[in-house]
Parts: C-alpha cells; sequence; structure tokens
C-alpha cells in the first residue's frame, strides 16, 4: 500500500539532500580553488619555461623576468628554521606530557597548548617585532658578529617555531598515548627505566606518527603569511644566513596583489605563486594523514 | 610437604582511589614451585601480581601500605630501586607484546639495558633464552625479523625468553595462555613445568583445569580478600572453606 508522502517525511528528505549538497560544495571547493589558480596562471607558464620560474632568482617584473628560486629559498629556510626550533622542544613535552606527568596535569596543559593555535597570527607578528625582532639585532646578531636589522629568517623561524607548537605537541601527543601500556610494562618489567623504554620502545613504535605530526607542522609552516611578513624583513635575495632577510612566497602574495597588478604578466606570476603554495600545503597534508591512518592500524 | 619462602607478603593493601582492591594480604609464596593465584574476576589476582614487581606503581591514584618481601628486601619501601626487583622477575602478560624491534634486539633488550654489549655474549645469551622458552628451532633461521612476525603462541615464547634472559629468579604470568589456542597454551604449561626446577613461578590464571595441571600450590582470593591458600593438593580436594569449595565447583564465578 501506498502512503502519501507526509509534510514532516519531505523535511526530512530536503534537509539532507541539502546538507549533502552544501557539503559536497566544500570539497568542490578545493578542486575549483586548483583549477582556477591553474587557469590564472596559464599566461606566465605559457611566457618562460618551468626550468626559468623555479631556478632562476632573477626578479624584474618590468622585464617581464619571474624567477621564483629567492621567494622559493624564502620560504624553505623559514620553515626549516621553525621546524629545527620546534620538533626538539615538542617532542620533549609530549613525552613529559605523555609519560611523566599525571592525567590532571595533562587535562589542564593540553587546552592551553591548543589555545595558543586560536590566537591570531598578527598578534604574533606584532610579539615578534617589538620581542624577537630586537633580541636578535641587539644580542644574537652582536654575539654571532655580524650586523642585522634583527628583521631575519630567525626572527620568523621563531615566532613560525611558536606557531606549529600547538599541531605538532597535539598530534604527537595522541600517538604517544595510544601506544599500549603494555608494552612498557614489558619493557619495566626487564628492569629498564622509563627513559630507556621511552627511548629504546615508546619511541620507536611511535616514532612514523611522530612524523606525520612534523610534516603536518610544516604543511602549516609552509603556508602560514602575516605573522611571518612582519619580521622576517622581505627582500628579494636567495638568503646566506639565518640572520639574513627573506622574501617568501605567502609574503610576496600578500604584499603585492592588487598593488602592482599593471605590469603585465605580474598578477599571472602571483596566481602561480599561489597555486605552488596550495599543491605543497594540499600535498604535506594528505602525506601526513596517509601516514597517521597507516600508523593508527599498526600501533595497537 | 615443606616449602621454603621466596615471596612474603605480609599485610598488604591497595587501594585505587577510594576502592580498596586488596585487603590485608599475608601470604608465603615458596620457592621453586609454581603457584596460582585463582578467583572470579575483578578479584585483585591481577593487581596482586603486579605489586610483587611494582608495577601497579604507574597506575593512578594507587595507595599501597604493607610489606611484600623478596630475599628479605621489602620492596614496597620507597627506597627500594625499583629497577633492580623487576630484574629479578620475568613477566608475562595477558596478550604477548613483542617489542617494535626483531626477535634477537627482543631477547637481547634487557641484558643491553643492564649493560652487557659484547656480540658474542649476546648470541650466547639469545640462543640459550630461545631454547629455554622452546622456540629456538622455529626462529633460528629468522632470527633478525621483526618479532612482530611470529604468530601470537610464538610471541607469548618470545616474551618469556625476553624476560628469562635478565635471569630473574621468579617468573610472573598474569594469565599467560589467556590468548592462546589450546596446542599454544599447552607448550607454554609444559615449559613452565619445566622451568620450575631453577625458578619461583607465580600465575595469575581464571582457568582451574589449568591450575589443577600445574600448580603445586594455590592462592584463592575473593573480593580482595584471601580466602584460602595452601598445597594445590588439598586445596583441590580438601578446602576449608566453603567459598573456596563452590568456586572450585564452579558455582561461583
Amino acid at each position: 500500500m501506498k502512503v502519501p508522502m507526509s509534510a514532516r517525511r519531505v523535511k526530512d528528505i530536503m534537509a539532507s539532500k541539502i546538507m549533502l549538497v552544501l557539503t559536497l560544495a566544500a570539497v568542490a571547493l578545493i578542486f575549483f580553488m586548483v583549477a582556477g589558480l591553474y587557469f590564472k596562471s596559464r599566461p606566465i607558464l605559457a611566457s618562460q619555461p618551468l626550468s626559468e620560474l623555479f631556478f632562476s632568482s632573477r626578479w624584474r617584473p618590468f622585464r617581464g623576468e619571474f624567477g621564483f628560486l629567492s621567494f622559493i629559498m624564502g620560504t624553505v629556510w623559514v620553515t626549516g628554521v621553525a621546524v629545527l626550533i620546534a620538533v626538539p622542544l615538542c617532542l620533549l613535552t609530549s613525552i613529559y606530557l605523555s609519560e611523566y606527568a599525571n592525567s590532571k596535569v595533562r587535562e589542564w596543559v593540553k587546552p592551553l597548548i591548543d589555545i595558543l593555535a586560536g590566537i591570531p597570527s598578527v598578534v604574533f607578528g606584532v610579539w615578534g617585532m617589538l620581542v624577537v625582532v630586537p633580541f636578535i639585532k641587539d644580542v644574537v646578531a652582536p654575539f654571532a658578529g655580524v650586523f642585522s636589522t634583527g628583521y631575519s629568517i630567525l626572527a620568523g623561524g621563531i615566532v613560525l617555531a611558536i606557531m606549529i607548537f600547538p599541531v605538532i605537541i597535539h598530534v604527537s601527543l595522541e600517538i604517544f598515548r595510544a601506544v599500549p601500556q603494555e608494552v612498557r610494562e614489558a619493557s619495566l618489567a626487564v628492569g629498564a627505566t622509563r627513559w630507556q623504554t621511552i627511548k629504546h620502545v615508546v619511541m620507536r613504535k611511535a616514532l612514523p606518527g611522530v612524523a606525520a605530526a612534523v610534516v603536518l607542522g610544516i604543511s602549516r609552516a609552509f603556508g602560514e603569511t602575516m605573522a611571518v611578513l612582519m619580521v622576517v624583513g622581505n627582500v628579494a635575495k636567495i638568503p646566506h644566513s639565518v640572520l639574513d632577510p627573506a622574501y617568501p612566497l605567502p609574503a610576496l602574495i600578500a604584499n603585492n596583489y592588487g598593488e602592482m597588478m599593471s605590469i603585465p604578466l605580474y598578477d599571472s606570476a602571483l596566481m602561480l605563486a599561489a597555486l605552488i603554495l596550495l599543491l605543497v600545503v594540499l600535498l604535506f597534508n594528505a602525506l601526513s594523514k596517509m601516514i597517521l591512518i597507516r600508523v593508527q592500524r599498526s600501533i595497537r | 610437604m615443606d616449602y621454603q619462602t621466596h615471596i612474603s607478603v605480609q599485610n598488604l593493601n591497595v587501594h585505587y582511589g577510594n576502592q580498596q582492591v586488596l585487603k590485608n594480604i599475608t601470604l608465603n609464596i615458596p620457592d621453586r614451585k609454581i603457584t596460582a593465584i585463582i578467583g572470579p574476576s575483578g578479584c585483585g589476582k591481577t593487581t596482586l601480581l603486579k605489586s610483587f614487581n611494582r608495577l601497579i606503581d604507574s597506575v593512578e591514584g594507587v595507595k599501597i601500605s604493607g610489606r611484600v618481601l623478596v630475599d628479605d628486601e621489602n620492596i614496597l619501601d620507597p627506597k627500594t630501586e625499583v629497577t633492580h626487583i623487576r630484574k629479578k622477575m620475568g613477566l608475562l602478560l595477558q596478550k604477548p607484546y613483542p617489542l617494535p624491534m626483531s626477535i634477537y634486539d627482543n631477547v637481547a633488550y634487557g641484558p643491553r639495558i643492564h649493560g652487557i654489549k659484547n656480540k658474542k655474549r649476546l648470541d650466547e645469551i639469545v640462543e640459550r633464552f630461545l631454547k629455554k622458552a622452546s622456540l629456538w628451532d622455529e626462529v633460528k633461521e629468522r632470527i633478525n625479523q621483526p618479532a612482530s612476525m611470529l604468530s601470537v603462541g610464538q610471541q607469548q615464547r618470545l616474551c618469556l625468553a625476553r624476560g628469562l634472559a635478565v635471569e630473574p629468579e621468579i617468573i610472573l604470568g598474569d594469565e599467560p595462555t589467556s590468548a592462546l589456542d589450546p596446542q599454544s597454551s599447552q607448550r607454554i604449561e609444559q615449559t613452565f613445568v619445566e622451568l620450575k626446577q631453577d625458578y619461583t613461578i607465580v600465575i595469575v590464571t581464571h582457568i582451574l583445569r589449568q591450575a589443577r595441571r600445574m600448580a603445586d600450590y594455590v592462592v584463592f582470593l575473593y573480593l580482595g580478600e584471601l580466602i584460602e591458600h595452601g598445597p594445590a593438593w588439598d586445596i583441590f580436594n580438601h578446602p576449608k572453606q566453603a567459598l573456596t569449595r563452590e568456586y572450585i565447583k564452579g558455582l561461583i564465578s
């Protein structure tokens, strides 16, 4: 027997369909962005070979020369310094929280660290300008025997490191907690100390997951714009030391989009920069998600 | 029968938070015999076992009072150095937990921790204890493969070898056959019976038949209280307490 559709059945079906469409739209957005950026960057891709774009450091937009190497190196240096600072500190923090702290401390500290992630990046930028930059200018640079304005890769790296703390600590803490207690007991039971157990057993078991946490941190660092832009100096030259200024890709886009549009091909060049950033970040995110899924399957 | 005491438990009380898990346990565990701790689940068997090597230290909110003497040393004394107590006791858990490394490294783990670096000596130790755990013949060709490649039964024997390699005097087993198939269980039981000439063995088990097969001495716990303990034959044939009688008949579980 066919029952006529009641109003509430219709509403139910409509609600689910609308939500499906919205979800699909969010997913499709990424594809549209990649496609749009690619479409917009086609003129610059057509005007010069990829090798010229990626491996030349000549950035003379007025003459139509768009070599991205300085900016790519700027991004790589700043990200590298941030990761070098962040990884050891984050690892020790998450090891402490997972292996030594009692649950009360852990439950208090975890949300506090997560709050770091919610601070607007411009606030980190201002803090960097007021504290980190003068510190590098007055203390670090004289100590190293060089002159620096303080606006440098090191400043950007320090600010960025603090910004990626939460994600690395959060993810690696979760990984450490997923290591079964019995594996620790197996090691303790033969007379290993806690530190030996952490070093030889917990770390080894958690290593792939920690790698994923670091990759996630890198992808966060790669695209971070505002705070870095404020302290890194923004000089379009290949850097040679951490006390040199640099000009990372996100800063290039943020500083120039809308300003220099009268120069031919300039907007296309910026779109290409955006496309590179987006693809690298997507790739790193996907990579870390893949590792994490495999780790969670294998760890138990 | 005459028993020499190896582990002496005196007035042991253990609380987890507000809940008392062990109530005033006093008991002597005989040297070089198999002692089975039996009782329904939740009666404190595992807690008693883990207080012997102080693995309950890592349980949050745990409070312990009383004394546990091993070789006349009170291992519950806060001043006692815990790693050397644990070195005296091999531990087998319900499920085998091989360390994330090769078969060889699993057995060599303990000796290395305690400072043996000489490759030749380590080779010797690994072979000797894999033989003792009757695993050597099955793995000697692939000793450098990850331990996770072994079957569960083999893993449990590997864990036994790992525990034996630090040359303990005591072997503790927390339902060590509960995750194994009947054949693997039998092999572990056999190995235990062979080992009791050199080691004091304490196992927690909820399988009465297993206790009957293996145990020389039986400890019966119920809701955190020590109801009865004594030579296995006496406990199984002439239990003094009504509770013990009912448990052995399978009336309570």
